[in-house]
């Protein structure tokens, strides 16, 4: 009795001595955007193929960029392309591949409104440029006739910590307003010429909603999960966009025409029918020629199955799908990064 | 020394005690060496390009590389001081109530309550204070009349969130650690001064005075520790004062400051001088803090000092007390 016990502890011992020595483990960093989607994926990826562990820290886009730099995690995720600069001082070749897409909505506060706000890009610049500072201005009347709006004074307000939603959001804004991007810029952070600052969407949307007058940005996600309404956006075909999933998926689609091989393209404002104007890819991070070769061929298989099947998952969270044809461009690329 | 070395055979445990001990101190000393040394290497390129203009200069921009701390450390300041302003007082009233006044029942309620307000997160501070705090200082400076809303304390728009908010909850975050130890420092005044005081004929009032002021230094030391702190609250301020780094004395302004927008920034800080300007943000915190605990340290030792000179000459405490008794 005693001896079947010990062998079968011995036995139980080397089964997981032998599991554990298969597993591949695989880290990542990066941007928070994409948190909820990417660790859905790693769980259910890890049903699958037990033997392969992934374990992302959401440390922000930011943070990403330079953990991947030095090497200290595998792979990055960031809602911002890594500019030249960046990309030489990474000590190898870093290839972006786009999982999923956002869009960033305009939410606003004014009692008693019972319709749906329209916006432009020029006047949203203008507003977060502090040039337009009441709500009955004749250029917000111009967009939206018909509405009666208040005559009271318009509070901006922004995110206070660096984000990528701030990225997209003020990417957009520089892309219609030249005034805009000389005198505030793209970056995750900015110097912003007015307004008020709240931490994370909730900080924002917590903002916008307790301040009658108020107008806001915040991610499509949070927005739709919270139940809080936002306003349409002209698009480059000259139609206002309510932001949606598909409208999202859209804008990708119509982008992909024109899409560099290495993936690193914006999509705000883009040019299609049906394309909302404040979306963007969130991108991982990968190196073309990994040191640990293991890794890279379980993290390859990992990307494959999350830009087929694991884009079923997107809907439910609030993402918008890729479009098919970005996807085929990416099966091709990732034939590029080397697992042998 | 001397009577030390009479003890014999146990000085040699005594000498291995000192040393023990000795390393402990030793390390706390090489701890905080080790963070000015780390955080002035890694601004060092920020200190390069901006030298001391940093302290100085109001633009924080990163898009265009140029940062300067000095709307920071204004806020810092600011927030920190006008919470002192309106804690120091509600904590002496706390602690005075427990320690001298409270029925035997209420204490200890009382000091597991104001103790629990240290053990609330303060993320849930940030939350409450977004949720509650804010909405009703927005209808308080709604509410204030024409006139006064001219003045520079309370210009701009009246938003809820900024100065006057952030002062707020720092203040009830601060009340725990002041009130504690004032009321621990009132606790261990000794009977005989509260005796001697009754003794001349002084009322309850006048016998806490007496007391107060005989517990003066442990307060400031209680004020101090508070005011650091306020200084170094990070989340619940951030999520409350507005996050603008412009210079304003308004209490209805959203302002910033050193520990928020640090916490803010670092993480989507991909560029290595806006990275080392963070960390220098980071040093002028530690320096300032440093020199707020120097100079809360050398009150506290300039009032010891002068009170001990006064021990000396006469019952310092009753001296003062027995004259306004008689003019009273």
């Amino acid at each position: 009795m005693k001896k079947t016990m010990i062998a079968l502890a011995v036995a139980t011992l080397s089964a997981s001595v032998t599991m554990v020595a298969q597993t591949t483990q695989i880290n990542g960093a990066g941007a928070t955007f994409p948190y909820p989607i990417y660790s859905k994926w790693f769980s259910e990826y890890n049903k699958l193929h037990p033997n392969v562990q992934i374990n992302y820290q959401s440390i922000g886009s930011g943070g990403g960029i330079q953990q991947v730099s030095k090497e200290t995690v595998f792979f990055g995720a960031s809602d911002a392309i890594m500019n030249e600069e960046q990309l030489k001082a990474a000590p190898g070749k870093l290839l972006h591949f786009p999982t999923v897409l956002g869009a960033v909505v305009p939410v606003y506060n004014i009692p008693n409104l019972k319709t749906e706000l329209k916006f432009s890009g020029p006047l949203l610049a203008d507003i977060y440029l502090g040039k337009i500072t009441k709500w009955n201005d004749p250029a917000i009347s111009k967009l939206n006739p018909g509405v009666t709006l208040p005559a009271t004074d318009i509070t901006v307000t922004h995110r206070a910590e660096g984000s990528g939603t701030t990225f997209i959001w003020v990417d957009f804004l520089s892309k219609v307003s030249p005034e805009f991007k000389t005198t505030v810029g793209v970056n995750a952070s900015v110097s912003w010429p007015t307004g008020v600052g709240g931490r994370g969407n909730e900080g924002v949307s917590g903002l916008v909603t307790q301040t009658p007058g108020s107008i806001g940005y915040v991610e499509l996600i949070y927005a739709l999960q919270n139940k809080i309404a936002y306003g349409s956006v002209l698009n480059a075909a000259g139609e206002y966009i309510t932001a949606s999933v598909q409208a999202v998926t859209a804008a990708a689609s119509s982008a992909a025409a024109n899409m560099p091989a290495d993936f690193r393209v914006s999509i705000t404002n883009a040019p299609g029918k049906g394309a909302y104007p404040i979306s963007s890819f969130t991108w991982l991070l990968l190196y073309e020629d990994p040191k640990d070769k293991a890794q890279s061929k379980a993290m390859v298989d990992f990307v494959k199955w999350a830009l087929s099947d694991g884009q079923r998952y997107c809907a439910d969270l609030g993402y918008a799908p890729l479009p098919d044809n970005v996807v085929k461009l990416e099966m091709a690329a990732l034939a590029k990064v080397k697992v042998s | 020394m001397g009577q030390r070395g009479k003890q014999g055979s146990s000085g040699s445990a005594d000498l291995g005690f000192r040393i023990g001990t000795g390393v402990f101190a030793l390390f706390l000393i090489g701890i905080v060496c080790a963070i000015g040394f780390l955080l002035t290497r890694d601004a060092w390129l920020s200190i390069q390009k901006f030298g001391l203009g940093f302290w100085g200069s109001q633009v924080w921009n990163p898009v265009s590389g140029e940062f300067g701390a000095l709307p920071f450390i204004w806020g810092t300041l600011y927030s920190s001081v006008l919470a002192l302003l309106i804690a120091t007082p509600i904590s002496i009233g706390i602690a005075v109530f427990i320690a001298e006044m409270s029925p035997a029942v209420l204490r200890q309620p009382l000091v597991f309550l104001t103790e629990l307000l240290a053990a609330i997160p303060s993320i849930v501070y940030g939350l409450w204070g977004i949720f509650v705090l804010v909405p009703a200082v927005r209808s308080i400076e709604t509410s204030l009349p024409d006139v006064a809303r001219r003045l520079p304390l309370f210009s701009g728009p009246p938003l809820g969130l900024g100065m006057l908010a952030a002062a707020l909850v720092l203040a009830i975050m601060v009340i725990p650690f002041t009130s504690s130890i004032a009321r621990e420092v009132l606790k261990s005044v000794p009977a005989a001064q509260r005796e001697g005081a009754y003794a001349l004929g002084a009322t309850r009032l006048e016998a806490i005075r007496a007391a107060l002021f005989y517990a003066r230094t442990g307060i400031i030391g209680g004020v101090m520790l508070g005011f650091g702190r306020a200084l170094g609250e990070t989340m619940a301020v951030t999520m409350v004062i507005g996050n603008n780094p412009r210079i304003s004395a308004s209490l209805f302004a959203p302002q910033h400051t050193m520990a928020a927008v640090i916490a803010n920034e670092f993480t989507e800080a991909a560029d290595q001088l806006y990275l080392s300007a963070l960390v220098e943000i980071g040093l002028v915190l530690f320096t300032i803090t440093l020199i707020v605990n120097s100079l809360s340290r050398l009150l506290i030792w300039s009032m010891t000092r002068s009170s001990r000179v006064s021990v000396a000459g006469s019952v310092e405490t009753a001296e003062p007390l027995a004259a306004e008794t008689a003019a009273g």
